[in-house]
């Protein structure tokens, strides 16, 4: 893994002697390949050049971090329960962060702030009564961390932490302890990572279907503590339609529920006071959550629509009739582009001659225009014959709004675009280009109203606040609901000339969130509040709901022993 | 490409070529055509802010001119046919779909709101959904325009014509012009012109269409639509026609708003309209209406566009052509209803020569940077956006700020002209000066070359082209005074030798109608005097020192006067510093931190600008004493009206009252605009003859606390501050004392 960006640390693009953008590494379908068309891009795009490198501090210089503040007779107790530790330079900056721009940002510069005094990894959920109860008994700060995937600050330990900061690394908590044929459920530990678990299900005819674009890395307690959302939620649901019971040890003891009724009426569910808690209330130790037989048959899919108007209300209609596929994804017309010039190397002429054939046929024949069309793409699962048929009314819905099939190809490609773009932000880096996505929900009818402002906002932000070059501004539409739909905006510029290029990105992301407040959309669908939307938190919910929250943290963990500072 | 005239006129002293290529792909670039960097795009803005803003380096004589075009120059110089016809190939706003004027019908009749309203009248009057909808189908029909191409040449041939034989010059100031199109592609625009004339109805229309910008849709008045052919050429032409006095008509407003929405929602073409709501009479601002701004704000507040452009256009003229209409129309004689045949009787106006009219397009402000920090648009997130609901108070105050706002952008933006300063003066003469024996020339020339310095001073925007103006301009408006012999006269209408002797009244009469002439030119350029004039008021009466006590008597008036001038709401202080600080910079006061002393050299500025008031003073005294001594507790406007008419007529020939301008209707309405604003007469609800009351026990509450107060000056300020009935009559009657 790498320290300091995305990912595994053999998988990363790179600009070869040629000057040709590759991707590095074998574990993706994009690895090893040469991507002949985004060199243009990012020189059209960003007005990036090859010849102005900004690299990154290549490895970590241990002595810019800070000696550890230990708690001794914490260590000491630690000690004799056996449960490993380290207090390692490298393994505490490891935890020190999630993904979010500054942060990489700062690593890359070679800068290192507080970070946690102290790595623990217990093993299982007893070990993890024991180290929660020492943290107790000895006014340690805890802060619960699973993938190290967070996108909102929630890692970030904060500065004016005075006691010593433990990281709880669940990363061992990694087993499937039973399945239940019987009721289709599993019950795993939490410090499992997404694609283990689902490689562990698939080998016994299951799997959770629940595939958030981070499930490489994410781990199912950072879900659970975030509430998560993934790819195919249209078949399998979010993480709370996931979920059957959750233990978590708190300050004051373990809460868990006494059965596992599929619904209860108990009052309001306890679990979703766990669900979303950002760790500021205790460590999810192991879950139960529903299992389904792996699906016998999966299609991708694409569609075509001459503008973003016309997919979006596409996914409306296809929302409004509940026939969404397992995942239906609509892109803007930047984004498309984008995807195009990610498209590897083909190998023989006939492929491009029919690529030329399609670009032909849709924007000539068909008369759309390549500056205004979109894609929407798809992925269908279940058994053969309900795909196909669902697939037939998904296309003939799309056809009523002017969208042309565009095959499986482009379909699955988006897909795969979203493991390796990831990746991307890093290659940006080496060259002046930073950025980053954010996400929110908002009613069917607001989603064009709220994509074309905050698309609009950024520019103008940026206009503003100097930035020379235009910057990157994209959406997508990523998920369907009934009453309303997910958004994806990707925002990148090329900072040259900027003294403080970060601070100037947080400034227009800033701008760029108030504006989709503003819009009628919300503070987060999936990502979280961490340390980084935190000043939204009171008028999201209102004084009394923050009050409620608050009152839930007084009496769970009074002396504030998981301090990680998150959502209040 | 970039039309070479705009250019030429944008960069008139780019002269090095390098530069002029620069600027020529950052202008297209700024037109939106394609493989244009930023960077090119940032030099272009970066070089825009090195051009001179008219509104600071504007001054007196040929500067205006390096600024502002003729139009009509050209024009005068090539067929009139060969331009009605010439290729018209606007950019529009990029993000709007072409649309028909059917569309824009079908997609309000067909709108959620619409369909909403129509349902909730049905269910309240009783009728069934599809007659209501069939009555708003009616109302669109009948307030839809038809913008069409052909009508705009026809519009532009007619115009053209007219226009070339009433004015000597149209100027236009082209870097305004070069913004607005900008802007246009940028997002909907909203243009925002003073309305003083009949005649600036369609001059927007008619420069866009020179300079190949979208033609807009402009909102007018009904009357208009009902004249005979006309009418229908004016709706082609691109005019929608609005009711007036809607009341309480849900069904119209529900109809005309949803269509104003619709026009801003899609930008299909800029929006014209009138922020005053009518044509100002006295060609003095008039505080603006709010419904129609509410209606053009709303898609931005609801986030159905990311933004707005309101692009505030000051139309001024030398000589407007309905002078003498409007002072008859103040003294309470009808005005005529607008026929076609009334049009071609007017045509005689043809003959008249009305000097030149400028045409300044302000700055483009947006919307949105108006509103920051003032609303929180989430306010609308919790009801579906297409429902009616009714705006929090935040944002109506916004939406009135930014309609002051507008219409003082416009004043500011105005060209004060020579014969305004002259009228300043004229007026302050004796008033049987002017009718007998006349104004000496010499002193007058003199006094306004003074004044026009002091105009200068306070940064106000003349239109001052040569020396000789003050003659030529003397005689342009030969139909007020005449100049003959060193002396200058007021012109009354007939000859009083060959007629009936006149009653005195009539007498009064007569003379008002000429003197009012005069005040609506004094109008155009109070604007500039306003706040110093208020200032110096305060110091006049008060006679104090103290800035604290002259800045609470400041606001005291400012409040009453509030619907005379216009104050930006909220601005008192920012009013005060600038009253202050114009008094300073002409030398008329000197500032410490706590004091404001009057200097010796600034007697003449402060004199000046109190007599420039005083007629608001005499005339808001007037009606006051009226309403506390003669009127009943009830009245009608009607009863009103003629009432002060009388009372002021008989006091200004006993010699008691020495202004005429409280014989205008305008004035009255605006006295009782203000008391009904500060509460102290409340109209009667029930009443269908705007009945209104007037609160007589507070009036004779005031008489005990009158002895009291004059000599103890700092309770008096205090006391003046409950703006109730009282004290009014406490105000004003001190005033009298004086």
């Amino acid at each position: 893994m790498k320290w300091n960006g995305w990912g595994y640390s053999d998988s990363k693009f790179l600009y070869n002697k040629k000057g040709q953008a590759e991707f590095t590494g074998k574990r993706y379908r994009l690895s090893g390949m040469i991507i002949p068309g985004l060199r243009e891009w990012m020189e059209s795009t960003f007005g990036a050049n090859l010849q102005h490198k900004t690299p990154a501090a290549p490895i970590l210089n241990s002595s810019a971090v800070q000696p550890p503040t230990l708690n001794e007779a914490f260590l000491k107790e630690l000690k004799s329960t056996g449960i490993p530790f380290s207090h390692d330079a490298e393994d505490r900056v490891f935890r020190s962060h999630g993904h979010c721009l500054h942060e990489i940002f700062a690593l890359r510069e070679g800068k290192i702030g507080r970070v946690p005094d102290l790595v623990v990894w217990p093993n299982c959920h007893n070990d993890v009564v024991k180290i929660v109860e020492l943290a107790c008994k000895h006014n340690v700060c805890l802060m619960p961390y699973g993938g190290g995937t967070s996108v909102s600050s929630a890692l970030e330990c904060p500065p004016e932490e005075t006691r010593s900061i433990v990281s709880l690394d669940t990363s061992q908590m990694n087993r499937i302890l039973w399945i239940d044929e019987k009721n289709l459920t599993a019950h795993v530990e939490a410090g499992i990572v997404g694609q283990d678990l689902e490689r562990l299900l698939n080998e016994s005819g299951y799997c959770t279907g629940h595939e958030p674009d981070s499930m490489e890395f994410s781990s199912l307690g950072g879900w659970v503590a975030t509430r998560a959302s993934g790819m195919k939620k249209n078949i399998y649901g979010n993480i709370e339609d996931l979920v059957v019971h959750i233990k978590m040890v708190t300050p004051q003891g373990v809460i868990e529920k006494s059965c596992q009724g599929p619904r209860m009426s108990t009052g309001p569910d306890v679990h979703h006071f766990i669900m979303g808690s950002e760790g500021t209330l205790g460590v999810v130790t192991e879950v139960t959550m529903k299992i389904r037989p792996m699906p016998e048959y999966q299609k991708y899919g694409s569609v075509v629509f001459p503008n973003f108007e016309m997919g979006v209300a596409c996914l409306r209609e296809v929302a409004r009739q509940r026939c969404a596929p397992a995942s239906i994804r609509l892109m803007d017309n930047e984004q498309f582009k984008f995807g195009h010039a990610l498209k590897p190397q083909v190998s023989s002429i006939f492929t491009s001659f029919l690529d030329g054939l399609k670009k032909f046929y849709i924007t000539k024949f068909k008369g759309f225009d390549p500056n205004r069309l979109c894609v929407a793409t798809l992925l269908f699962e279940g058994d053969r014959e309900k795909v196909l048929q669902h697939e037939k009314q998904v296309y003939d819905i799309a056809a009523k709004f002017g969208g042309l099939a565009a095959g499986e190809d482009n379909g699955q490609r988006g897909y795969m675009l979203t493991f390796v773009i990831a990746y991307l932000r890093d290659l940006g880096m080496d060259y002046y280009v930073i950025g980053e996505s954010f996400e929110t929900s908002v009613p069917w009818d607001r989603v064009l109203d709220i994509c074309r402002n905050v698309k609009a906002r950024i520019v103008r932000e940026c206009k503003d606040k100097g930035v020379q070059f235009p910057p990157l501004s994209t959406c997508r539409v990523t998920q369907t609901y009934d009453a309303g739909a997910c958004v994806y905006f990707y925002f990148a510029f090329n900072y040259r000339g900027l003294s403080d290029p970060v601070h100037v990105y947080e400034q227009v992301e800033h701008a760029a969130r108030e504006e989709i407040l503003a819009n009628g959309g919300s503070l987060s669908h999936h990502h979280g509040v961490g340390k980084l939307r935190k000043e939204w938190m009171r008028e999201t919910i209102s004084s009394v709901g923050m009050g409620m929250l608050k009152s839930v943290k007084d009496y769970v963990d009074p002396n504030n022993i998981f301090g990680n500072r998150n959502l209040l | 490409m970039f039309p070479p005239k705009i250019f030429r006129h944008f960069f008139p002293h780019q002269t090095n070529s390098r530069s002029l290529k620069t600027l020529a792909i950052a202008l297209n670039s700024a037109r939106g055509v394609r493989g244009v960097t930023w960077e090119q795009r940032v030099e272009y803005y970066n070089m825009r802010e090195e051009f001179p803003k008219p509104r600071h380096t504007i001054g007196p004589g040929l500067k205006d001119e390096e600024e502002f075009t003729d139009i009509l120059e050209e024009r005068r110089c090539t067929t009139d046919l060969g331009y009605a016809l010439r290729t018209f190939n606007p950019q529009p706003y990029k993000g709007a779909p072409s649309s028909s004027t059917s569309d824009l019908k079908k997609a309000v009749l067909e709108s959620q709101y619409l369909r909403y309203i129509a349902k909730e009248i049905a269910l309240e009057t009783g009728s069934s959904v599809e007659k209501v909808r069939q009555e708003a189908r009616g109302i669109l029909e009948e307030m839809s325009h038809n913008l069409q191409l052909g009508f705009i040449r026809l519009m532009a041939y007619t115009v053209n014509k007219v226009f070339k034989r009433l004015f000597r010059s149209i100027y236009v100031n082209m870097e305004g012009l070069n913004m607005l199109q900008q802007a246009i592609q940028e997002s909907p625009v909203i243009l925002m012109p003073n309305h003083r004339s009949y005649v600036d109805f369609l001059i927007v229309s008619f420069i866009l269409f020179t300079y190949d910008i979208p033609i807009p849709v402009i909102a007018a008045g009904i009357p208009l639509a009902s004249m005979k052919v006309v009418g229908e050429i004016l709706r082609r032409s691109g005019a929608f026609f609005i009711r007036r006095a809607i009341g309480s008509d849900k069904l119209y407003w529900a109809v005309l708003s949803e269509y104003v929405r619709t026009i801003v929602r899609t930008g299909c073409a800029p929006l014209e309209f009138y922020v005053e709501g009518f044509r100002s009479r006295t060609l003095k601002s008039v505080v603006p209406k709010l419904g129609m701004m509410d209606m053009v704000l709303e898609p931005y507040f609801k986030g159905e566009v990311f933004d707005i452009t309101l692009v505030p256009i000051s139309i001024s003229y030398d000589r407007v052509v309905e002078e003498s209409l409007l002072a008859l129309e103040l003294l309470g004689v009808p005005k005529p209803k607008e026929s076609t045949t009334g049009l071609f009787k007017a045509s005689r106006v043809l003959q008249e020569d009305y000097g030149c009219m400028h045409v300044n397009f302000g700055r483009p402000l947006s919307v949105r940077q108006l509103c920051e920090g003032k609303i929180n648009r989430s306010e609308y997130n919790l009801i579906p956006r297409d429902l009616p609901q009714r705006p929090s108070t935040e944002i109506q105050d916004c939406v009135n700020w930014v309609a002051h706002l507008i219409v003082r952008t416009q004043e500011e933006g105005s060209l004060i002209s020579p014969w305004s300063l002259m009228a300043c003066l004229l007026l302050q003469a004796p008033i049987t000066t002017l009718t007998e024996e006349g104004l000496q020339w010499h002193g007058l020339t003199e006094k306004t070359l003074w004044l026009r310095k002091l105009v200068l001073d306070f940064r106000g925007r003349l239109n001052w082209p040569d020396s000789d103006v003050m003659s030529s301009t003397v005689a342009l408006h030969h139909s007020i005074v005449h100049h003959k012999a060193g002396r200058v006269c007021l012109v009354q209408d007939g000859d009083p030798a060959s007629q009936d002797p006149l009653s005195p009244e009539e007498g009064v009469m007569r003379t008002a109608a000429a003197v009012l002439m005069l005040v609506s030119y004094r109008n155009q350029a109070l604007h500039v005097f306003v706040r110093p004039g208020i200032l110096a008021t305060a110091i006049h009466i008060t006679k104090s020192t103290q800035k604290d006590e002259l800045f609470s008597f400041f606001c005291f008036l400012r409040d009453v006067f509030a619907n005379e001038f216009i104050f930006i709401p909220g601005r008192a202080s920012q009013d005060f510093a600038e009253a202050c600080s114009l008094l300073q910079k002409c030398g008329a006061v000197h500032m410490s931190e706590q004091e404001v002393t009057v200097l010796e050299t600034g007697l003449e500025v402060l004199s000046f600008l109190q007599k420039l008031l005083q007629p608001f003073l005499d005339s808001y005294q007037l009606i006051f004493r009226y309403l506390c001594e003669n009127g009943a507790h009830v009245f009608t406007e009607k009863q009103f009206l003629p009432a002060v008419q009388n009372l002021a007529t008989k006091l200004i020939l006993s010699g008691d009252l020495h202004t005429f301008e409280v014989l205008s209707s305008d004035t009255q309405k605006n006295v009782l605009s203000a008391l009904r604003r500060l509460e102290a007469v409340t109209k009667l609800r029930a009443s269908q003859q705007n009945e209104y009351k007037v609160n007589k026990a507070a009036v004779r509450r005031t008489g005990d606390i009158l002895c009291k107060i004059i000599c103890d000056i700092p309770v008096k300020i205090k006391l003046l501050f409950c703006v109730r009935l009282e004290n009014f009559v406490l105000f004003f009657t001190l005033l009298s004392l004086k």
